[in-house]
């Protein structure tokens, strides 16, 4: 039941007006505290970054298979798993941050949400939106097949692929010993 | 063995197969799984829901519940949560210290779980005290900790190492909380993020127990993981006839690798007290003698100044004297050990005598547990460790040492025991 490393698809480059990277955008921006209330999954992702300027239609531009670059702090504030739960139920693949808020990370691990960290989102010869990018999480390594570059980032930790492979933490417990 | 080790790297080496170097993260082995009467009732949650029809402990002797955030309830939330505990606790044969015990924190010393070297976590955001003893300790939220009692282990990204180092001694009437003061003033709240410290210096050596505990209680406010005081032989004896198992002590190697230095020098070191609302807010008591600030409340305890090197401060300044009128004084010892030792010496009948008001052992003062919450206007001096607002009640809350303390609750107003 491994997945696979090697994740293939759309990149979704979290850029302002000026094409300038958003960095720090908080809990409330991803998923505003007003839907707090919601529990199911499923219910999630249609408020996913419905309080970030510029990018309040997310949930419509996003596809399966997607794979979101962001800025640095990515993730700061509260404790809310919804904030990575609602990538999740729009099918969002990885993130590829320059930084994540320090329990944003350790909920997205938790969850099982594969994420690096790389400055990409700061050069627009890069990356632009809906380029095709592919991700190795072991190595790290960043290909962009459609402007033919590389970025080698730091390959994610055993912990990670442990927890990513198992889907999520409490899964992950299930199959020790 | 690599070269060029921090405590934490050496702690983390122990406890770990993955590398261990700051910025990895890797799977960490836990000697102590814990929850307390705050979350508890979560994690049992958590771990029915998900592990409903399996074992659900990695190791029973190595999990324990402690009740100390309102102890005992006094609303209903608080009694429902401990008793969901007390079911599942009875039913899976797991250690529960109920109310009468104490801080959870200090419990687990006592009682020999926390030892030199060892990994603990918990749901309390002050479990970083460990490193008062060399180990390391962790508060985490209820779905990491209901993890971790099934696991065994937990993840963990090795942070960085910061070295503070002090230069000079404590003199009295200063003691180990206006030190720590003292830190938290130069580190400000965030000068320790996402690192772990380690202290150095004279008077961190000299440091008693009670002292370590209270630096490193602190090392939350100053943003940072865990800080660590080097254990000494008073330390070692001391977990020598208590530790359920083999503990081994850790020291930085000479050759291990810091992401900054901070020196300060006490030498100069006044009283000090943290101004409402946050901790480090701090200026010397004696600067805010000419606003002849009323004190209602004096509160002496929480897992900061607990022990009964704190009581006994209070003790000795209250003998014979009184309480002023307009002010109450409570005291709150941290765990049963320290309020039978009080006992055991007649301290609680000087303490009676001065009209100071005891509890039994607990948060109490920082959780708004057993001696209440401050209302609106209210002037409280506290020996706990935060003073948000809202956290104590509606008033507003100074920090400062157990003397600066006891020194407020005589005079009825905030004054330096320098001037008493």
């Amino acid at each position: 039941m491994k997945k696979s490393v090697i994740l293939k698809g759309r990149a979704l480059v979290i850029r302002n007006e000026k094409t300038e990277p958003i960095d720090d955008i908080d809990t409330d921006m991803i998923f505003h505290n007003k839907y707090l209330h919601i529990t199911d999954i499923n219910e999630m992702g249609q408020y996913a970054f419905d309080n970030l300027d510029g990018w309040k239609d997310f949930a419509k531009k996003a596809k399966i298979g997607d794979i979101l670059v962001l800025g640095a702090n990515f993730g700061s504030g509260s404790s809310r798993q919804q904030a990575v739960d609602c990538f999740s139920a729009l099918g969002v693949q990885a993130l590829i941050a320059k930084s994540y808020g320090a329990i944003y990370k350790r909920n997205a691990i938790n969850a099982g949400m594969p994420i690096l960290q790389a400055d990409v989102i700061d050069e627009i010869k890069f990356i632009e939106n809906k380029d095709e990018i592919e991700v190795n999480l072991e190595t790290g390594l960043i290909k962009n097949l459609t402007k033919n570059k590389e970025h080698k980032a730091k390959g994610m930790s055993n912990v990670q692929i442990d927890i990513y492979h198992s889907g999520n933490l409490f899964e992950y417990a299930k199959n020790l010993k | 063995m690599p070269l060029g080790q921090t405590v934490i790297e050496k702690i983390f080496s122990a406890h770990s197969k993955d590398e261990v170097k700051p910025g990895n993260i890797i799977w960490l082995d836990l000697d102590v799984r814990s929850a307390r009467d705050f979350a508890g009732a979560n994690v049992v949650f958590n771990l029915k829901k998900h592990y409903g029809d399996q074992e659900k402990f990695e190791d029973k002797e190595k999990t324990v519940f402690t009740f100390d955030c309102v102890v005992p309830a006094n609303n209903l939330g608080y009694a429902e949560n401990q008793q969901i505990i007390r079911f599942f606790a009875r039913e899976e044969g797991i250690r529960v210290f109920d109310s009468e015990w104490g801080i959870g924190s200090h419990v687990l010393i006592e009682e020999g779980y926390s030892v030199p070297g060892s990994t603990v976590v918990g749901t309390d955001s002050h479990l970083n005290i460990m490193g008062s003893v060399g180990s390391f300790g962790q508060g985490m939220g209820d779905q990491d900790i209901a993890f971790g009692m099934k696991a065994g282990k937990t993840w963990f990204e090795v942070p960085p190492t910061m070295k503070v180092i002090i230069e000079g001694e404590i003199k009295a009437p200063c003691s180990a909380k206006d030190l720590t003061l003292a830190v938290i003033k130069k580190l400000t709240s965030k000068g320790a993020l996402g690192r772990a410290i380690e202290f150095e210096g004279k008077a961190i050596d000299k440091l008693s127990f009670a002292g370590r505990i209270t630096l490193a209680s602190m090392v939350t406010e100053m943003g940072g993981i865990v800080g660590f005081i080097p254990p000494n032989q008073e330390i070692i004896d001391y977990f020598k006839t208590r530790s359920r198992s083999k503990f081994t002590p850790y020291y930085a190697d000479e050759d291990a690798k810091y992401v900054e230095e901070v020196v300060i020098d006490i030498n100069d070191l006044k009283p000090l007290i943290a101004l409402p609302f946050k901790p480090d807010n701090v200026v010397e008591v004696e600067s805010l003698e000419k606003d002849k600030i009323h004190v209602d409340s004096a509160f002496l305890g929480s897992c900061t100044n607990g022990r009964y090197e704190d009581m006994k401060i209070a003790v000795e300044m209250l003998k014979g004297k009184q309480v002023a009128e307009h002010t109450v004084m409570k005291i709150v010892p941290a765990t049963r050990t320290v309020l039978g030792d009080m006992i055991k010496n007649g301290d609680l009948q000087t303490l009676f005598d001065a009209r100071a008001l005891v509890s039994n052992p607990g948060c109490a003062g920082c959780a708004s547990g057993q001696i209440g919450m401050t209302g609106k206007g209210e002037v409280q001096v506290s020996t706990g460790n935060r003073n948000f607002k809202g956290k104590q009640g509606a008033g507003l809350t100074y920090l400062c040492s157990p003397a600066t303390a006891t020194a407020a609750a005589l005079a009825g107003k905030i004054i330096s025991p320098e001037n008493l």
